[in-house]
């Protein structure tokens, strides 16, 4: 387990560090120009942040109706990703959009609700922190609720009528892009992937711990 | 009632969920259905004989209605699209207190404890609760409805069918979430802050569906295919809602 991690991670490493020149590489979008470069790692952010929602959804569910602990773990460390992952979408939309729409933000269905998804596990992360004891199974419905936003985020675009691209950019992007493109998205999910197990790990240590100093007191 | 239960209970006389299942039919979904309105009828009743909660929620609605018109009234005119914000705003605001208070009189009287006791499903239990919540909002817009319509020079009724349509979707998705939230909330701290932090983003879909129909029927010219949009829109998120709640409910609510 120990051997696959450290592989993984030289392997994320090694991506991440060629990443810039796989992109410096690709070709230039005809309109946009330099700043279609955020692109890359913007789209490839987006899709890890639907994965972590849906591991916390997951994770959730299977708490509620089994009580097992791991899931919980898999649950927070979901949540937390949703969370951080969520910000550097909702940072790199705006760095783009103020050069391509002339605005950092617009009201339209997609970024309305990716917000208002980063905002539901945001309140989960706060009822777990502040919430006392028993949040936990608490929270579990409010991460449900937030994975079920993930796909009317991902079909907003072609519902309505919005200035962010639709999904299906992606199968009609020029082929020099394809490349680069799908090489930021298995790095950043393997990033993803890497963070989960170590924050799921940080996660068992600290329910030990608990333990331990609940059986100390006694 | 409950508080006899309790009574009882105390008395050390065990056999009241006997007791109860015998004057339930046996048919599953009248049962079901039975349980509802016993726990709609017990929660009406105790709200009318004080009448607390509907009379501090509709205050309230109407003073968020006044405080808001000051921000979006300029030269004695209504900005374009305010009464529709306003009357939704409204209604989460008054919604959010009038779940709070009512949860909050079952933790005092600790009657929850004894309503997840009684011989009936937790679904059930749910969706009595929900009707309860329901009925007691749509008596405080039976009044702020109006009002915003005299207020805004706003034509709220020229299309009443919708309109009533738009703002039972839109309260019925609304307390689905809160009743949830707010019914597990009970046990847990900070519960009065966090009410609001959980239920306003979840149930933003539904702010915004209610507002953007009520705008389109608001309009100079009521756009009425794109109000009807937004209602099967609401009708959408309601299933997903009361899904979702239903599903969850029981292992959220069991210790």
């Amino acid at each position: 387990m120990r051997r696959l991690f450290v592989t993984v991670a030289v392997v994320t490493t090694a991506m991440f560090a060629y990443a810039p020149f796989m992109i410096l590489n690709a070709p230039y979008e005809s309109t946009m120009g330099l700043v279609q470069k955020i692109f890359y790692f913007h789209a490839s952010l987006g899709m890890a942040m639907f994965a972590a929602a849906f591991a916390s959804g997951i994770g959730s569910a299977l708490f509620l109706f089994t009580r097992k602990p791991a899931a919980d773990r898999l649950a927070v460390a979901g949540a937390e990703l949703t969370s951080i992952i969520g910000l550097l979408v909702l940072v790199t939309g705006p760095l783009w959009a103020r050069k391509a729409w002339g605005v950092w933000w617009q009201w339209d269905a997609r970024l309305t609700s990716t917000l208002v998804m980063w905002l539901i596990f945001n309140a989960y992360l706060l009822l777990r922190r502040y919430g006392g004891p028993g949040s936990d199974r608490l929270a579990a419905a409010v991460a449900l609720f937030g994975m079920a936003n993930v796909p009317f985020v991902y079909w907003s675009v072609n519902v309505w009528r919005t200035l962010h691209p639709k999904t299906s950019v992606i199968p009609s992007l020029q082929p020099g892009m394809r490349g680069p493109f799908w090489f930021c998205v298995v790095a950043f999910l393997l990033l993803f992937m890497l963070l989960l197990s170590l924050r799921m790990e940080l996660e068992k240590r600290r329910q030990e711990l608990d333990e331990l100093y609940l059986a100390a007191e006694e | 009632m409950n508080r006899g239960i309790a009574e009882l209970r105390n008395r050390g006389i065990a056999e009241i969920p006997q007791f109860t299942n015998s004057a339930i039919p046996q048919s599953p979904l009248v049962r079901f259905l039975r349980a509802v309105f016993e726990v709609t009828r017990k929660d009406l009743l105790v709200e009318a004989r004080t009448r607390e909660i509907l009379n501090t929620t509709i205050f309230f609605a109407i003073s968020c209605v006044l405080v808001f018109a000051f921000g979006f009234v300029r030269e004695g005119r209504p900005v374009q699209d305010a009464a529709a914000g306003i009357l939704w705003i409204a209604i989460a605001f008054s919604g959010t207190l009038a779940l709070g208070r009512g949860f909050e009189r079952e933790r005092q009287g600790e009657t929850l404890r004894a309503l997840l006791m009684a011989p009936i499903d937790r679904p059930a239990l749910y969706v009595g609760k929900l009707l309860g919540i329901v009925i007691l909002l749509a008596a405080v817009e039976v009044l702020v409805v109006p009002l915003v319509a005299l207020m805004f020079q706003a034509a709220l009724f020229s299309h009443a069918a919708l309109m009533i349509g738009l703002l039972a979707a839109g309260t019925i998705g609304f307390s689905a979430v809160g009743t949830l939230f707010a019914a597990m909330l009970v046990r847990a701290r900070s519960r009065d802050v966090m009410l609001p932090v959980l239920l306003y983003p979840i149930t933003v879909p539904v702010i915004i569906a209610g507002v953007r129909g009520t705008a389109a029927l608001l309009a100079p010219e009521a756009d009425l295919p794109m109000a009807r949009a937004w209602l099967s829109m609401l009708v959408f998120f309601d299933v997903v809602f009361v899904t979702l709640a239903l599903w969850t409910f029981e292992p959220v609510m069991t210790e």
